[in-house]
């Protein structure tokens, strides 16, 4: 293999850019694709990922290409995942590149997202050059795009490359300019194995599966590899490439990307950012940035119907198999039975799971509120982690407590400025600049508590800004910060999937609003409900639902006794629905109305 | 099999706003055709039923059975007389609208056998009447009243309803004050309740500001059972108050869980058999219950035959709608095992909440547990 002639490359967009389907046109282009095979967004697997238009897993595809110099090449597009929860998995995979495609919509311009990635990509030193894609829409503006690249992100954009996925327009020179703007990978093929672990995905026949970029040395089949974060050995079973297809080959050399299946069982074995070494021949430092990632924010799921706990348990095993990330634990609360905890890098990976436990597995499930994982120091000096409101200990043994801190990368259209502003001092943000980026896009930069940003934020930012804002974040440290648990109170009962830990300045305000969705969502029951949140002992808020007085059926026509039945049993039937605190029936919705603040 | 028939008249002037049931506008249509096909589903009906049936009420319900001229009435009951054994002093109803008779009309159903009158006066508000969508005035409805007892009506019933759009508690009292000064025999109470499908539905969302509240529709409740209740009238079921010896003895069937046969296009049938009871209806098509008559066959649909568990669950659930409760006694001699072994925990937490009380007889609910009936009823469904 000669590594002059390999360019690996990935596609940083904005979702909604067209990465997808600008992906779909140089597997085409390039014959990877036939007609046969050729399903729209072939690089997004799941059917959620699709209707999302996000990634979640990289994927990664081996085109080959005879340019116009007459030479063949080899490129590897090596997909990154598509969301701010996923940003240490996109800088991975970034670096197993040497350059990007940075793909700007005509009309839509220059995205919060696509600049956090493209910053990820340039600091991963990677040669990134402009497509400009959608160029068909009535709304292209593509010399107010360039100028707006040049302007924002600083890269050259003169001979960007206007191009339509869609109709597939400027695909032959996107090639072009990959083979000539690309640098081609260096390293030293006779050198000990050096390789990036960039991902790696479960597979029920195969085991785990690893996608590996080689820097140095060579890898075959049989070799004794080694995994350097864990000092774990296993025999590459089989080495090959996606064409898309898996494909096996004697050997990878450096320079190459493509994967390794070595019996590896458990996903968790096969961090993504680890270096893969050969056992007898090890290379001597591993590669930079390996991070150990952990879920940053937690909620209990809870099946409705207590029948499909074992359903629940055995869907969460699955997901768990392919989503390192993700973690689990069995949970029991008073109110909801039994359920798991579950940590998640974030509130869309959090959505991605559940809608995945509803859909692909039929599940019905109660969310309580997510939570973020807080730092709790002890007057006794014990510091420890909590992640449910439940874990936190008395006030009064308790020294102080520390909450993780973000900082947030908004981007909108400047007649927004204000609303957001408002949002982010609502939310206890700090503000740490304001930049205008061109004469009507604003990068507004936060300091921001993430307990604030789990809650509601997306949505509240969203309906502020009509949906024009895009939000990035990168996570920054703890901080001491004055939290209280906040216990709701139902006749007298703590439901303790109704606790949450929030700032104490939020609190009154929060009490009484959660207290007052309760009363709305609780019926009238057969005595007085008294729903409190409460401080400790102190309470804060308090609604009362009455007691139920009248509850009669009308006249009963002509002795039509099967409709009298049948309402009854429909009432009935609605309590088989309820949650059951004490003697006082509560419906899934309020369980729900934490999630939501006005 | 049964004891006692209803016939169903599925026609009205005008469509009342709030009404759910099976009703359509006359609008010219023949009713003597109608009444033949009932006169023929009754024919069919005595034919597959051996032996003759003893009759002790008759009732026609609607819709608005007043529409039909009283020589058809007479033909029912005479048809009725003649296929069955009709008791001697057989309770026969008629529901009547205010805005559909006179004197002469009146007195022609009397003399065709009614005995016992049920009078759709609804308010003696004109406001409220013109809101529900009534044909008639209060004005109208005191002259139809006075018209029967001309005619020679001693048992006559009104029906009242409360809760409506706009109505307050001292409205509600002197809608009482208005029904005693008629003196009627037998007063029904009903709750208005925004039944789905009706223009009220699209009319007042749950919970609108212009419908009386829980606590102000129980307190209605309430006042009607303390007014009533002193002037004499027994509160003997939910919605159903009489001086003595004037109960609904047609209705009250329905909770005793009576045989009744159901004619006429939607009515609804009950018969007792071997088996815990047998409920049908008949199509509420008028086209399909026709078609099906002018075929000799029975229009009836939804036929369910009861379980155990169904008609004890029912024998609670109609019984406890009573004053006198269900008596101990009657439940094991029809289910030959005790009521408190059956529902002995239900019964005990309802006695906690004070929901029912007992005594050496039976169980039966308290005032609290009239309004919050659907409550108690439901735990003793299957």
């Amino acid at each position: 293999m000669d590594i002059s002639k390999i360019r690996n490359f990935s596609i940083i967009a904005h979702i909604d850019h067209g990465k997808s389907t600008l992906a779909d046109r140089l597997l085409e282009f390039t014959g990877a694709l036939s007609d046969r095979e050729k399903q729209d967004q072939f690089l997004d697997k799941m059917d959620l990922e699709r209707e999302r238009g996000i990634t979640i897993k990289a994927q990664t595809v081996r085109l080959n290409y005879r340019s116009d110099d007459g030479n063949d090449y080899i490129l590897n597009l090596i997909d990154t995942p598509g969301h701010v929860d996923f940003t240490y998995e996109v800088s991975r995979s970034l670096a197993a590149c040497e350059g990007g495609l940075l793909v700007v919509d005509a009309s839509q311009g220059v995205e919060a997202q696509t600049l956090a990635n493209v910053y990820l990509a340039l600091d991963t030193n990677l040669e990134v050059f402009p497509v400009i894609n959608k160029i068909d829409l009535p709304a292209a503006d593509p010399e107010r795009v360039k100028h707006e690249i040049e302007e924002i992100i600083g890269i050259d954009a003169h001979d960007a490359v206007l191009a339509s996925a869609k109709e597939g327009i400027g695909t032959h020179e996107i090639l072009e300019q990959i083979v000539r703007k690309i640098p081609a990978p260096s390293g030293d093929k006779t050198a000990p194995l050096k390789a990036l672990l960039f991902d790696s995905w479960y597979d029920q026949y195969q085991g785990v599966i690893i996608l590996v970029r080689l820097f140095d040395g060579t890898l075959k089949k049989g070799d004794k590899i080694q995994l350097m974060s864990t000092n774990k050995a296993y025999e590459a079973l089989k080495v090959g490439i996606f064409s898309p297809v898996m494909v096996e080959v004697p050997q990878l050399t450096a320079g190459e990307v493509g994967f390794v299946i070595a019996g590896i069982k458990d996903v968790a074995d096969a961090k993504v950012g680890d270096t893969v070494t050969l056992l007898n021949r090890q290379c001597l430092v591993p590669l930079d940035g390996f991070k150990e990632v952990k879920p940053m924010v937690f909620s209990g799921l809870y099946p409705i119907d207590t029948a499909q706990y074992e359903q629940l348990r055995d869907a969460l095993a699955k997901l768990k198999l392919n989503d390192s990330s993700f973690s689990f634990e069995p949970e029991t609360s008073v109110a909801l039975g039994f359920g798991f905890r579950c940590g998640f890098l974030g509130l869309l990976h959090m959505e991605i799971i559940q809608e995945r436990l509803e859909r692909e597995f039929g599940l019905d499930l109660i969310t309580t509120a997510p939570t973020v994982v807080y730092r709790v120091h002890k007057l006794s000096g014990e510091v420890f982690s909590i992640q449910s409101a439940n874990q936190m200990p008395e006030l009064q043994s308790t020294e102080f407590l520390e909450e993780p801190f973000i900082l947030a990368h908004i981007h909108v259209p400047n007649e927004f400025v204000g609303g957001v502003l408002a949002l982010c001092e609502d939310k206890r943000g700090v503000q740490r600049e304001i930049k205008y980026l061109t004469q009507t896009r604003v990068m507004i930069i936060y300091e921001l508590p993430l307990n604030e940003i789990v809650l509601d934020f997306y949505d509240r930012l969203k309906s502020i800004t009509k949906g024009y804002a895009s939000l990035d974040y990168e996570h920054l440290e703890y901080r001491r910060s004055d939290l209280v648990r906040m216990n709701v109170m139902i006749n007298g009962e703590v439901v303790d999937a109704l606790s949450l830990i929030l700032h104490r300045e939020k609190a009154y305000f929060r009490g009484r609003d959660l207290v007052s969705k309760m009363k709305e969502l609780i019926s009238r029951q057969m005595f007085e409900v008294a729903i409190q949140a409460a401080i400790g002992n102190k309470v804060i808020a308090r609604e009362t639902v009455k007691a139920m007085r009248k509850d009669v059926l009308a006249k009963c026509y002509g002795g039509d006794i099967t409709r009298k039945r049948k309402l009854l049993e429909k009432q009935k039937e609605g309590k088989k629905r309820m949650k059951n605190v004490g003697n006082v029936e509560l419906p899934q919705e309020a369980f729900l109305a934490i999630l939501k603040v006005d | 099999m049964f004891t006692r028939l209803y016939i169903h008249i599925p026609y009205c002037q005008r469509k009342c706003p709030y009404c759910a049931f099976f009703s359509e506008e006359i609008a010219g249509t023949d009713l003597n055709a109608y009444a033949s096909l009932v006169q023929h589903e009754m024919h069919l009906t005595a034919q597959a039923t051996a032996p003759r049936q003893k009759l002790e009420s008759i009732y026609f319900g609607g819709g608005t059975p007043s529409l039909l001229d009283p020589h058809l009435i007479a033909a029912l009951i005479r048809q009725a007389g003649t296929l069955f054994e009709l008791a001697d002093d057989a309770e026969i109803t008629l529901e009547a609208n205010p805005g559909t008779v006179d004197f002469t009309r009146l007195a022609g159903f009397r003399q065709a056998g009614v005995t016992r009158l049920s009078l759709g006066i609804q308010s003696f508000d004109d406001r409220m009447l013109h809101e529900l969508g009534r044909i008639h005035t209060s004005q109208q409805a005191r002259e139809a009243f006075a018209a029967a007892r001309q005619a020679g009506f001693d048992n006559i019933g009104i029906d009242l309803i409360h809760a409506l759009p706009g109505q307050t508690g001292p409205m509600w009292r002197t809608e009482l004050k208005q029904a005693l000064n008629l003196a009627p025999e037998h007063i029904s109470i009903y709750g208005l309740t925004i039944e789905e499908g009706t223009p009220f539905d699209l009319r007042y969302d749950s919970g609108s500001p212009l419908l009386p509240d829980e606590d102000m529709a129980a307190e209605m409740f309430e006042a009607a059972d303390d007014v009533l209740e002193a002037k004499g009238y027994g509160h003997y079921e939910i919605a159903n108050y009489a001086r003595a010896g004037f109960r609904s003895r047609h209705n009250s069937g329905y909770w005793k869980r009576d045989g009744y046969l159901g004619l006429g296009a939607g009515a609804h049938s009950f018969l007792r058999d071997a088996g815990h009871g047998t409920r049908f209806s008949n199509s509420a098509d008028l086209k399909e219950y026709g078609a099906a008559l002018l075929n000799n066959t029975l229009p009836r649909q939804g036929i369910m035959k009861l379980t155990r568990a169904d008609a004890m669950a029912e024998f609670l659930f109609l019984g406890l709608r009573m004053a006198e409760g269900v008596e101990f006694e009657s439940f094991e001699r029809e289910f030959k095992t005790g009521l408190e072994d059956v529902f002995g925990r239900e019964i005990r937490q309802l006695l906690e909440r004070e929901l029912l009380t007992e005594d050496s007889f039976g169980i039966r609910l308290t005032r609290r547990g009239m309004l919050l009936s659907n409550q108690v009823f439901q735990r003793f469904l299957p």
